[in-house]
Order: C-alpha cells, then structure tokens, then sequence
C-alpha cells in the first residue's frame, strides 16, 4: 500500500475533507486546488455514488461522519500503544532482553499507525491525548513487567476488535478499508505473540481473559464468547454434522469477535 | 460497479490433460458485478435475481468456477479454508505427530486443526445455505496432496504452516474491499484476525524471541500488512502443487 496513493484516493472521494463542514469557503477553494483533476469528484455527494447498484443500501448506512469517527477512534487506540511501548523501552530494566526484540518490533509498528493515521486524518486528526498508564496508581506497567504484559495484551487484543467492529464503517473507500484490515493483523500478531509471553494461548477462548488477568479487563473479552456468525452456530451444526468433536474452547477461539466503538472508547478513557 | 475482469486462473493441473487446459483459457470482458451477489437477497422474491446469475459459482465447460461477487468471494476463501484445514488434519493424524513436536507445538497444531476445520465447515454451510434457491453450486470438496512436505520433520511442517497463514492472511486482507454485503465483511474479519493469531505463534515457535511473529518482509514501513487480491494470491497458492483439483476464478480480481 502506497500511503500517497491512498490520501489521494481518500481525498479524491471526498471523504475527509468534505466533512469539514464548517470550513470556509477560503478553505474550500484550498482543498479543490490540492485535490485538482479530483475536485469534480469531490464536489460530488458521497452517497451518490452508491446510487446505481443494491450495495447503495448498505453504503448509504454510512456516513462520511461515521468514516472519520472510525478513524479518530483508530488514531486513540494507536496513540496509546504508540506511547505505551515507547515509555516501556525507555524504562531501564523493563523488559527482559529475552523479550526486547518483539517488544521493539510491536513499537515501531505502533508508532508507525499513528502517523499513518495522522496522515491520513490529516486536519481531523486530534491531538494525543495525556495517558495515565497507572490508571491513577492501580497498575506500575513501567516497573512491573507482570503488569505491563497484561496492559499490553488487553491493549492488543482491545485493538483487533476495534477495527474490526470499525470494517464496516470504512467499506465505502476500498483503500482505507484494505488499509484498516492490514493494520487489524497486525495488531492480531501482536496480541498472539503478547498473550503467548503471557502463557496463555494466542487467541481468545471464549470470554475469557485469561490467567492473571485482573478483573477490570473483562469488558475487553465480553462478548467473545458468540458462536453465532451470520446466522449459523457453528458450535450446533458442528455437533450434528459427524465432524470430529473439539473442545468446547475451539468455537470460540476460531473466530474473534467486532467491538463496538462506545465500548473501545471507554476502554481507552480508562488511561487519559 | 462496474468491474473489469481480465483475470484467467487455473489452479491444480495435474488432473487436467492439455485438451481440457485449454478449456480454462477462457477470457472474459466486462462484467457487472453486484445486485445478483447479494447472496443473502438471491432468492427469486426481488429484482436482485436480474443479477448476472452467471457469476455465481458453478461448473462451467467442466471446469468449477469460484464465481464473481460476494459468492465468488466467500467460495474463495472457503478454497482456502479446505487447503489449510486438510493440511492440519494430516498433521495432527500423522503417526509421528507426538514424536516429531514438543508439548507446546502439539497444542499450537491441534489448535488450529480445530479453527481451520471449523472456518471450513463453517463456509460450507454458509455458502451452502446462502446459494439455495439460486442456480450456483457449492463448491465441491477440493483433493489435496503435498509433495515436498515431510509430515514427520518439524521443519518441514511449521514452514509450510507459516506459509499457509501468512497467506491466508494477506488473502482476507486482500478480499474484504471486494466484499459488498457488510454481514460477510464483519464474518471475514472474524477469522482473518484468527488466522493472524495463527500466524504469529507459527512464527514464534520458528523464531522465538525474535521480530518472526510480525515480520518486516510483511509488515511495511507504515506498519501494515501484505494485502493481495485473489488474482495474486490463486498462482502463489498453485505454485505450492498442494490443491490437486482444477477450478478457475475468471470472475475475482
């Protein structure tokens, strides 16, 4: 993925800057010549494009407002990984050097969602937010490598959903969408390598959130326990199908489960 | 929506002699993609069966198309989801499976025989489902074999798993932009982020304590992933001569 040449597409639709609803016509008159041969399609409403086909009926669910909303609620969740790991490897005699290479890894790619985001949020992006990683004294991540890792999978796994449960939102422009889903694995590899430094397994079984993990992470696993996807439970057909049995865990670790954007944040404004 | 399709594929062509080759050389022009593939709307109560029912997948000239559309799309990956779950399946069966890996990697494979399994049956009751009261066909069970891969060395299995999941993962993340009905995008983020977990252990136990489990040939320097449409993804996958039955995909991107 080319990062200008997803701005491009993303500012040819319209998306971002037309949401500036309040700019001026100074403004406008700034965008159309940024955007140039695109200004046509700009001027364009958003939905109108959809109009032509049925997938204009889920299209037009969405609004350019909701486009932006996934993408700021991304920029938070990033700018708190990004801060997070940053302050960990700055913090001397954290991290075990046994750990330091995935721990760096997770960094930069952490600090690198935050300015692609910024990027592409261009004058939506908000500003970083003050994080209080010690939730006002109730964890010590940066002295206690125990309760980084836990901050650090209920961040990751926190994450996966989120954009997940953001997907929809951004299906109207292909290219932030592929974008968004190829930042989602990312934070999936991340959240199986922490949960596994952690001895858990690296996916999710059922709501649970795992050994040592304190109570005031569930919400971050609530809900992972669906079995139903589409209208099919998985775990009633498999049962009646002569498929050979799992366990019962199976059903629910192979398919994890969208957060809603509420509920991220709320998790989120825990730490700002 | 207008799609241009150009893409001709074919894929296992051990089964097929020259003559029928040539069947699958078949090109294809524009092509409108959209209202007919709405496959939860494909009964014949609304306009949506004016679609191209063309597209949806079926055999064509003797040969099983994975179609265009949301349907092409989901039968792709449920493709996919048959080579990975075959594959473990033969892991965790082989004889030499408790000999050749330690406690951890048993757990890791038996795992994911059971998430590839259940993403399998799951695309096949689905797709099934999705396709009845249409003229498509569900896709039929593929046959596999995999020279090459020594069931009884630990090498030999973890790289062909990593290689499996990383392009599964790459897949999905390559199909959703095509995926028109929001439900099924939601469905493939569901098991794309699990294939990713996938991915990552696979890694680590190859590379533990190393960047492996996310690694820089896949994750570029704004921190995303490797994303590739089923024209990119279907030789890639051909070329590891594991899918030993024919079928093509004129109708994906």
């Amino acid at each position: 993925m080319n990062i200008l040449k997803l701005i491009e597409s993303f500012t040819n639709e319209g998306v971002v800057q037309s949401l500036s609803v309040k700019s001026s016509r100074r403004d406008s008159f700034t965008q159309f010549g940024k955007v140039g041969t695109g200004a046509a399609l700009a001027a364009i409403p958003f939905i109108s494009l959809f109009t032509t086909n049925k997938a204009s009926a889920a299209a037009a669910m969405f609004s350019p407002e909701t486009e932006v909303a996934a993408l700021k609620l991304a920029l938070t969740l990033e700018y708190l990984e990004k801060e997070f790991y940053l302050t960990a490897l700055n913090s001397t005699g954290l991290i075990p050097s046994a750990d330091q290479a995935i721990i760096a890894q997770i960094s930069q790619h952490e600090t690198a969602h935050v300015a692609f985001l910024q990027t592409a949020l261009a004058a939506n992006a908000q500003a970083k937010p003050e994080f209080d990683f010690t939730v006002g004294g109730a964890f010590d991540p940066f002295n206690n490598y125990d309760e980084f890792l836990i901050l650090a999978q209920a961040f990751e796994d926190t994450g996966v959903r989120a954009y997940k449960g953001q997907a929809g939102n951004l299906k109207s422009n292909g290219d932030l969408l592929t974008a968004a889903l190829q930042i989602h694995s990312v934070e999936a590899r991340h959240a199986s390598q922490i949960r596994r430094l952690r001895g858990l397994k690296g996916w999710i079984v059922g709501n649970q959130r795992g050994a040592g993990m304190p109570e005031a992470t569930q919400a971050v696993y609530n809900g992972e326990e669906n079995t139903i996807h589409g209208g099919v439970n998985i775990s009633t057909f498999m049962a009646s199908s002569g498929n050979p049995a799992f366990g019962a865990g199976s059903y629910t670790e192979a398919f994890d489960e969208p957060m809603d954007r509420p509920t991220a944040e709320a998790i989120a404004g825990l730490f700002y | 929506m207008k799609k241009t399709k150009v893409t001709v594929t074919e894929l296992g062509t051990q089964k097929a002699g020259l003559a029928s080759r040539r069947s699958f050389l078949r090109v294809t022009g524009l092509t409108l993609a959209g209202t007919g593939l709405l496959l939860a709307g494909c009964n014949n109560d609304d306009d949506s069966s004016s679609g191209p029912s063309g597209e949806l997948p079926g055999v064509r000239n003797g040969v099983f198309d994975l179609g265009g559309g949301d349907a092409g799309i989901l039968t792709y990956a449920y493709a996919l989801e048959q080579l990975e779950a075959d594959f473990y399946t033969r892991v965790v069966n082989s004889n030499s499976f408790g000999t050749t890996f330690n406690a951890e990697e048993r757990q890791v494979l038996s795992d994911l025989y059971a998430h590839e399994v259940l993403h399998r049956e799951f695309f096949k009751v689905a797709i099934g489902a999705a396709l009845e009261g249409t003229n498509g066909e569900l896709l039929p069970n593929l046959e596999f074999n995999y020279p090459g891969v020594n069931f009884g060395n630990r090498d030999s299995v973890l790289g062909t798993a990593k290689a499996l999941e990383d392009t599964g993962v790459k897949a999905y993340n390559g199909a959703g932009r095509y995926i028109e009905n929001p439900e099924y995008l939601v469905i493939a983020g569901k098991i794309v982020s699990v294939e990713a977990r996938h991915a990552s252990a696979i890694a680590s136990l190859i590379s533990p304590g190393t960047a492996a489990f996310a690694p820089n040939d896949l994750i570029d320097s704004n921190g995303l992933e490797k994303a590739e449409k089923p024209s990119v993804i279907i030789p890639q996958v051909a070329a590891l001569n594991f899918i030993q039955t024919a079928f093509t995909a004129a109708y994906l991107d």
